[in-house]
């Protein structure tokens, strides 16, 4: 057995007798990850970064992100937990899994997760128990439905076409559905299974209701277009769940700032760093900031948008 | 390093020297360069969060995602010996329509096993064992059982023609070795260990995500290639056991690359500190003949 045994021990003692870093123990250490490098994780990063500062908490931070790979995911967590920090900030879903694998006891704030229970993260948003709390970015209905209402007041019954087959769709119809009831609007369904079949439920609809809400389902807003046509010879307007949708013909929709999302995650660190516990504090739904606009769309249906929303538009869209 | 992300790095070399030893069945022995482990990795996982997330026990659990994984590699070989495809293209094809399948699996692209009853519950919170140890122990038990029988195969009179036709396939054909059954059974065998990596890793880290598999290849080549050229260990045993200590070095590069907060470094360096480390690991014993060489 010719091992090269002396480089293989040498190697061996370097990596683990590095000088583990030391924290000053006035400043406890926020240690956050991401699952990958991508636009709207880095700006939640840097939200969160921020939000510390603007809660006034000196808080020593560290970033390391997994570039793509739940194996590394994995590591950091435990890179993590060695290094004992008083908050673990995990941005994305398989980050949040594997820091709430990795540890039990260290408060774990999860952000930019969008369906927490599913991902098993905690089993109740009002109360999560464990060591486990966060945002979540599920799609703002709520603030979806209030932009329906102040755009076209006179609306009383609401088409949702989705499809039956989309999970995350056929969640988000359930809570549109929910929210709308509360508030005296009719919901009228419309399915389509493949996007061939979305002319057909734009059609169902026309006549029926006073305006469509397309949620982010990937099957009707990839054949989009067509429904947008029959909209308008029926004059409903059609809104959107996504903010990419406004410019291919949607009077308009509400999405994150994903800077924004961090802040607010700062602001449940800052409560953890301050001595509650992770499982006292509810899950929280971020706050949807960017409200998009069309008014050329809208215009096409016969709408004209309030010049009260069209003041607060981070973006206008549509020539 | 702090002791538990030392633990953290031993725990996924573990997991990980079984994909080792799945890349070193079909790139070593069958010579075969199969990329299908990408898809094959986690479909394991896919296979088994789905049976447990479904109420079957954990162990059947993953069984099924060993027989999903050895299918997998079964039908790259057949496209491959069949159907005369490229190989390399074969395991394309193959690892990129896993992709799809994986999410018809899960039904989404990811589950979660956080809370349910895996292979470790059993094991963990007792008294005498931390959490971390127990999981180590149990992958420990699974990996070197694996080992074993995977170097008494290759030596029985099965695995000896399947030696021989990645070695010579002329001469075991000459030999009234049927070769096209080999390169089935040898692809169905070393996929069928790669699906088992991914049930374990997601068994351990509480969740299966469709994007797990990405670079599963490239981390069980680093795991044969540091395995073959740091500890020139003799025969086939030895071959697979240096295929594991590969994976842990592999694994505590990383921990270590996590670990280096200087000169500048930032976090999106960490694929290149890993790359220059594992490099210099390889470099290290040619320089050091050199020196030898000098003095």
């Amino acid at each position: 057995m010719r091992v090269d045994r002396r480089s293989f021990i040498i190697a061996l003692l370097i990596t683990t007798t590095l000088p583990v870093r030391g924290w000053a123990a006035d400043a406890p250490l926020v240690a956050i990850t991401a699952i990958v490098e991508h636009p709207a994780l880095d700006a939640c990063r840097d939200g969160v970064i921020e939000g510390l500062k603007q809660q006034g908490v000196a808080a020593e931070t560290t970033y390391e992100s997994a570039q793509g790979q739940p194996a590394t995911a994995a590591q950091i967590a435990r890179s993590f937990v060695g290094m004992a920090p008083a908050v673990i900030v995990a941005i994305s879903t398989p980050s949040a899994q594997a820091a709430a694998s990795a540890t039990k006891d260290i408060p774990i704030v999860f952000t930019a997760v969008t369906d927490p229970v599913g991902a098993g993260l905690v089993t109740d948003l009002a109360r999560p128990g464990g060591n486990v709390t966060g945002l979540s970015d599920l799609s703002p209905l709520a603030q979806h439905l209030d932009l329906i209402l102040e755009i076209s007041p006179q609306v009383k019954t609401l088409g949702i076409p989705y499809n039956p087959g989309e999970a995350n769709a056929v969640t988000l119809l359930r809570l549109m559905t929910g929210y709308a009831n509360e508030r005296g609007i009719q919901v009228v369904e419309a399915t389509a299974s493949k996007s061939a079949d979305v002319v057909a439920a734009a059609r169902s609809l026309a006549g029926q209701v006073d305006a469509i809400y397309v949620p982010t389902d990937n099957t009707i807003v990839s054949a989009l277009e067509s429904l947008i046509v029959v909209a308008r010879q029926a004059k409903i307007p059609v809104f959107s769940g996504d903010t990419d949708s406004v410019a291919r013909g949607c009077i308009g929709s509400i999405g994150f700032d994903y800077f924004q999302v961090g802040v607010q995650t700062a602001a449940i660190v800052a409560r953890v760093l301050k001595g509650e516990k992770p499982g006292d504090l509810a899950v929280e739904v971020a706050q949807g900031t960017d409200l998009v606009l069309n008014p050329t769309a809208a215009a096409a249906f016969g709408v004209t948008i309030p010049e009260a929303v069209l003041s607060r538009a981070a973006k206008i869209v549509g020539a | 390093m702090s002791l538990i992300s030392f633990l953290g790095a031993v725990e996924l070399g573990l997991i990980y020297g079984l994909v080792g030893l799945a890349v070193f069945l079909s790139f070593r022995v069958l010579n075969f360069p199969d990329l299908t482990v990408d898809g094959s990795f986690p479909l394991g996982a896919s296979v088994c969060a789905a049976a447990i997330v479904a109420g079957l026990d954990p162990f059947t659990a993953t069984v099924l995602a060993i027989l999903a994984g050895a299918v997998a590699g079964w039908v790259t070989a057949v496209l491959a010996v069949r159907f005369g495809i490229l190989h390399l293209l074969a395991s394309i094809l193959v690892m990129i329509a896993l992709f799809s399948i994986n999410i018809r699996i899960m039904g989404r692209p990811n589950v979660a096993l956080l809370g349910q009853t895996t292979l470790f519950t059993p094991f963990e919170g007792q008294a005498f064992l931390s959490f971390d140890l127990a999981r180590i122990l149990v992958e420990l038990v699974v990996v070197a059982v694996i080992t074993l029988l995977l170097a008494r195969f290759l030596h029985s009179e099965l695995g000896l023609s399947l030696r021989a036709t990645g070695a010579n396939p002329k001469m075991a054909r000459a030999q009234g070795i049927d070769t096209s059954r080999q390169v089935l059974g040898g692809m169905a065998l070393s996929n069928g260990l790669c699906a088992l990596a991914g049930a374990l890793f997601a068994q351990a880290n509480g969740f299966a995500d469709v994007t797990m598999g990405l670079g599963t290849i490239v981390v069980g080549l680093a795991a044969v290639i540091v395995g073959e050229t740091l500890f020139r260990l003799k025969g086939i045993l030895g071959a697979l056991v240096a295929c594991l200590l590969g994976s842990l070095l592999y694994r505590l590069v990383i921990a270590f690359a996590l670990d280096v907060d200087m000169l500048g470094i930032q976090a999106s360096d960490l694929n290149l500190v890993t790359a220059l480390l594992v490099g210099f690991a390889l470099l290290a014993p040619k320089l050091r003949a050199r020196m030898r060489a000098a003095r």
